[in-house]
Formats: C-alpha cells, structure tokens, sequence
C-alpha cells in the first residue's frame, strides 16, 4: 500500500497534504453547506446548511429518511452533482484542497486517488460487458503510473483482500456471473483501489440480502482499520451505523438535527426525530402481531418547509414554540453532542417548556417507551448556542 | 474439487474470512460453488445457439462478398462481352444462369454487379456510422445545447424524403461509385445517429457511469470505455439492417439509371435492363437472377443482425 502511494504522489499535478500526522486539521470539513435544486415548481433546498467534520481514519454515519437529504449531501461533498439548475454553496475541505473551487479536471486527480465512492446497488455500478479485472485494472492506471501486467496482479491482491475467491479467474469474469455480495466485493475493491483517504459510502448494503449485509460492512470495517482510512457511511438504517460509526450525523429535510458520539446518540438521545427513527427499527423479540412503529406523516416539502422546526409537524411533543421558531443546532452537557430542538428528551421525556405557562408538566402525548429516569433539565442549557466544530 | 483447495488457502493466508459468522459466509460460498464447477468464463456464458438460418444466411452473405472479391480469377465471361451467337440463352453449360438480350453472361454480370452494391452498401453505412456513430455517442452523453441542436438538425434531415433528395443530388452532382457512396453515407448520418444517441442516452446517467466518473474517468474515456462497449450490439444490428436499405436505395438509383454508369453491371442496372424493352415478356431470367440475389441478400442480412442482437444485447434479466 506504501508502494501504491508512492507512485501515486509521482503521477498528477496536485499535492495531498499528509493530514492527521503533521497537524490537527481533520481530514474533511464541510461548513455551512447547501445544495439547491431549481425545478419548473420551485427551488427545492436539499441541503440546507449543513456542517461537519471527519477525521482521519474515522467512520461518520450520516442517518435519515428517504428524502432527508443525505445522498444529495454526499454527491454535493464530492462534487457530483448536475451541471445545471444546481445551486452549491459552502466550503468543503478535503486533505488541505478546496473542493468547491476544483476544476472539473482537478477533481478528477481527487476522485478515485483520494476520495471514492461505493455506490448502493452493485447490480447496475458495474459495466455489465467488461470483465470485472478489467474494471479495476483501468482506474488503476488511471490514477497510478503502472503497467498492465502489474495492473493486473494488482487487481488480483485487491480481489483476494476483499474475500473474492480465486480471484486469478474470477478477474476474467463478466459483472452477470457473480452473485449480489461478489458484487459489492468487486464494487469495493474498485472503490479502494488506489487507496483513497476517505470513502463515500452511499447505503452500501441496501441492494443486498441480510446476511450478506452484515459481511459487507464488516469487510469495510476491516479494510479501514487496516488502511487508515476515513469512511462516511450514508443509511436510512440506525442499526447498519449503530456498531460501526465513531460519531453519527442524523438529518432531516436538509439539515443536521443531532449529531453526537455514537455511544452518546444511541445512550443520551435528545431530538425526538431520532428517538422516531430508533423506535422504528423492528425488534426480533416483539411478540408477533405487534405493529411496527413507523413515523406519522411525511417528510416535508423541500420547497416550502415548514415554519419552525422543521420536524414540528410530525413530532409528538410539540410545542407553540417549535412551530414559530427554528431551533438552533446547539450543545448541551457534552460539547460533541449537537442537536436541533427547543424540548430535547431527557431519558426520553421531553424537557419541559421553559418559556411557556405550564412548565414543568410533562407534555401529551407520553412517549411510547417511557424510561424513568432523573427530572428533565439538569443536564441542559437550552442557551448554548452551536459551537464550531 | 481444486476450487475449494483454493478457497480454504484463501482464508488462511488472508485471515480476512476467518472471523465471518459460518452462516452468513455459506450464503456467498453457495452461490460460488455452484459456479464454480468450472472456473473459465467463457463456459460460463450461456450460449443460446444461433440457429441453422443465421448460418445458412451468413453463408450466403459470404458466398456473395468471396464471389465479388474473387471475380478476376474465376473463370468468368467478360460482363460486357456481347455473344450475338447466344442472345437471351437460357441457363445451359456455357452459360450457368443464361444470357441477356445483348448476349451477356448473365453469371458473369450478377457477380461483377454484386460489387457495386456490396462497396456502397459497406462503405456508407460505416462512412456513417463513424460520424452520425460518434455524434450520437458524445451528443447523447453529455446532453445540453449541443444535443438540442443535432437533434434537431437530425430530424430536419429524416422529415426530407430521403430518395428526393438523393436522386436530386445525383442528377447535379454526378453518378460514380465514390459519389454515389458519399451522398448515400449523408443520408445515413442522421438514421445511426438517432439510434446510436438514443443508446448512448439510456446509458449516460447509469450508475456505473456516475461510478467511472467519481473514480475519475474524463468524459471521453467515460464515451469510449464505458458507454460504447454497451452501445454496439445495437449499433451493429441497426447498421446492418441500414446495410440493407443502402443497397436497396442504390438498386433504386440504379434503377432509374442514376447509379454507376453502363455498361457497368450493377444489380439494379441489371434489373433495369430486365424490365425494359419488353425484355420481361422475352427473357425474365435477365430480372429473376438480381432479383433473387439481392433479395436473399437484403433478408441474409437483416436475420444476421437481428440474431447477433439477440445474441449480444445485455438484458436487464442478466444483470
């Protein structure tokens, strides 16, 4: 792997500072992001101002809904977005680079050298009329100043890592030969290829079976640890990021909603959007015929969200307040645990309203799984406004 | 079973499968080794047979090119000899298919005027295809004005009756083999054109192809390396069914005598002769022997492309 960065530092114009070793500066930052959409209705914000950071060698889940905006805030980070009727704006640092002030051509010295994507359906990622060591092999030579033959047995080390067997044949295979899961294997090895810094992972197993799922995303996990390097996994599913992430981003309808620690968001949940989304995660050992929980209503509108919090319409424990005012996204206790909500659960009981007449008395309607737990607001200061990451 | 030697030396030399859940590994392993009965791809694919009549037709496109390369060292009449000893002969040993009202082997001016058809027929179709081809990749790929525009200027060209035009052009401009194969090339632009953009398009926004871009292929490698390569089977089946129009237009010129000077033999010079100077009545034989050639030609060509469409176009299933 040494080698393949050598060569890759020989090769392309532009310089990748060595982040993580010389100084603190983390791998990505993204401030103050959005990505618009003109359409013939309206211009629907799809990120809306989004913020965060990832380290070296750090895994961040990015969770939501379909529609919440978390594809589109991966494709905005890369730069893979539509030419036209697209409004980008915000910064995004990557590895001491601009990338919202690349030029298609530099960007395509960062794709794939250091900043690749795997995408979710590996049924229709792979060209379904090139071998599969072909695939490799070209962006490969692409990024490295490598001949073919040692393209080549590159391409089988990378196969053989990614658990494929005999991969000295299967380099001659069509995408059509291979299963769903060998697939995702071929998908990653293209992805690692040249030993990115960081991966776009963009519901990397959803396209598969369960029990393939979980093979996948261990084989990432341990391809990470092995190359230090830094993965953003992007799911609807809690669950996929729940033992996997160092720290999860959740989002609703374009903008970051809570964002902690793994262990802290899952132990200390504070917006009622997230404790939705964990309640909907069906469980195993639920007596059978009990309804799934699922979230009422609909993801809002993105061309006209609602005023206020944008969770308001939806969320249980709504108050006057979320629906005039947008809640800031702001700490509390812990400085790494952010979120956006003017009534954060405590132990899973809504803080009491501080500014309203009825304050301490709990809000209807009671939450699904009440925890008892100690009164509501010691742990928090609803003043704390947002901290720079 | 090598296979599951190799398999068994994978995980302990990697160390990477070591650790899976038994279970969930045995989903993958399955499926592989029931692939894995024979690891060389090419057992693999699925050969759907092509069939006794693409055989029998390629056969005959064959036989028909092999004939017109050939023809100077067969030992063949002149075609423009006139024996007025044998006028309008029926088929006989001196003359395989007979003799025309001037006397010409008829044999002799079937394979020699096979020539013109097959040259035009080729050549304009890949003249055209190398052009309206390339456009149609690059304009259904990157999309935007320049699209808008050839698209437009595609359609001017296909609602313009395409034979008008030719037949005005020829009687201007002149009616030699070279002339005759650039103006129908023209013609075919916009036709491979429409059909290999609309190709192109269907692949521009698929995920492998967003996936070759953020893996940081440039345009032109994404055109060539990753769309072409899905766009061909297509190609290749429409251009042979155009293969087959050109020649039937040529027929056409010919027809009207605006193809390939006489005394020049071509099909549809030959066919011209037959119908005229009640030479249909006489001797339908000068008629019968083009005739018959073109048209098993034309239905040779047609099957052909239409089987290697079926046999090469990637379906969604097999994916």
């Amino acid at each position: 792997m040494t080698a393949l960065h050598r060569a890759k530092r020989g090769r392309g114009t532009l310089e990748f500072a060595d982040i993580g070793q010389a100084h603190d500066e983390p791998l990505l930052k993204v401030e103050d992001l959005h990505t618009w959409f003109r359409t013939s209705r309206g211009t629907v914000k799809a990120v809306d101002g989004v913020s965060l950071s990832v380290d070296r060698g750090q895994t961040l889940g990015i969770v939501g809904e379909s529609g919440s905006g978390k594809t589109v805030l991966s494709r905005s980070i890369m730069g893979l977005l539509p030419a036209q009727d697209v409004v980008r704006s915000g910064t995004v640092h990557f590895a001491g680079h601009e990338l919202t002030a690349m030029k298609p051509d530099e960007l395509r010295q960062v794709w794939g050298a250091e900043l690749s994507m795997i995408f979710q359906d590996p049924m229709t990622a792979l060209n379904p009329v090139k071998r599969i060591g072909r695939q490799v092999t070209e962006s490969l030579r692409l990024h490295l100043d490598i001949d073919r033959a040692e393209a080549t047995a590159t391409a089988i080390e990378l196969f053989r890592s990614v658990g494929i067997p005999s991969p000295e044949q299967r380099v001659r295979w069509y995408p059509f030969q291979l299963s769903g899961g060998m697939r995702q294997r071929v998908m990653i090895a293209i992805a690692l290829a040249c030993a990115p810094r960081l991966v776009m992972a963009d519901e990397p197993t959803t396209g598969l079976d369960v029990t393939v799922q979980a093979q996948i995303l261990d084989l990432l996990g341990e391809l990470q640890r092995e190359r230090h390097m830094a993965v953003i996994l992007v799911t609807h599913d809690l669950g996929v990021v729940a033992s996997r992430a160092d720290e999860i981003v959740v989002m609703y309808a374009g903008r970051i909603v809570e964002q902690a620690p793994t262990r802290t968001l899952f132990s200390d949940t504070h917006m009622p959007y997230t404790r939705a989304l964990m309640d909907s995660i069906p469980r195993l050992a639920d007596p059978s015929g009990v309804r799934l929980h699922a979230i009422a209503g609909r993801p809002p509108d993105m061309i006209h969200p609602p005023k206020g919090c944008r969770f308001a319409p939806r969320c249980p424990y709504v108050q006057d307040k979320c629906r005039e005012i947008e809640p800031p996204l702001r700490t509390a206790g812990s400085a790494d645990h952010l979120f956006a909500c003017w009534f954060p659960l405590v132990n899973g009981v809504p803080t009491a309203p501080t500014d309203h007449a009825g304050a301490g008395v709990p809000p209807t309607p009671v939450p699904s799984t009440p925890v008892p737990g100690p009164a509501a607001d010691t742990a928090i200061n609803p003043d704390a406004e947002i901290q720079s990451p | 079973m090598p296979d599951d030697r190799e398999l068994a030396g994978t995980h302990a030399s990697e160390g990477l499968l070591v650790d899976w859940v038994p279970g969930t590994a045995a989903v993958d392993e399955l499926v592989v080794s029931r692939q894995s009965e024979s690891l060389d791809s090419d057992d693999l694919l699925v050969k759907k047979p092509l069939g006794f009549l693409f055989w029998l037709a390629l056969g005959w496109v064959g036989l028909i090119v092999l004939l017109a390369v050939i023809a100077d060292l067969l030992p063949l009449a002149n075609p423009n000899f006139q024996n007025y000893s044998a006028i309008n002969a029926g088929p006989s040993v001196h003359h395989l298919l007979g003799t025309d009202d001037l006397g010409r082997d008829l044999l002799s001016r079937v394979i020699y005027g096979s020539r013109v058809s097959l040259i035009v027929g080729f050549a304009a179709v890949t003249i055209g295809m190398v052009i309206g081809g390339t456009l149609g990749l690059i304009s259904g790929y990157k999309g935007g004005r320049m699209d808008t525009w050839l698209n437009a200027g595609a359609f001017v060209l296909l609602a313009f009756p395409a034979i008008v035009a030719v037949i005005a052009i020829v009687a201007f401009w002149g009616h030699s083999l070279y002339k005759i194969t650039i103006i129908l090339s023209v013609a075919v632009i916009p036709l491979l054109y429409r059909v290999v953009r609309a190709s192109s398009l269907s692949f521009a926004n698929r995920d492998f192809v967003v996936a070759a871009r953020t893996m940081g292929a440039s345009s032109t490698r994404i055109v060539f390396r990753e769309i072409l390569p899905n766009v061909i089977p297509a190609a290749v089946s429409f251009g042979l069914i155009t293969v087959a129009g050109v020649i039937v237009v040529e027929g056409t010129l010919a027809f009207l005598g605006l193809s390939v000077a006489l005394p020049t033999p071509s099909w549809g010079n030959i066919i011209s002769e037959g119908a005229t100077n009640g030479n249909l009545q006489v001797n339908p034989y000068i008629m019968l022997w083009p005739v018959l050639a073109m048209f098993l030609l034309l239905l040779s060509i047609n099957l052909i492309g239409d089987r290697l469409r079926q046999r090469f176009d990637v379906r969604e299933g097999l994916l």
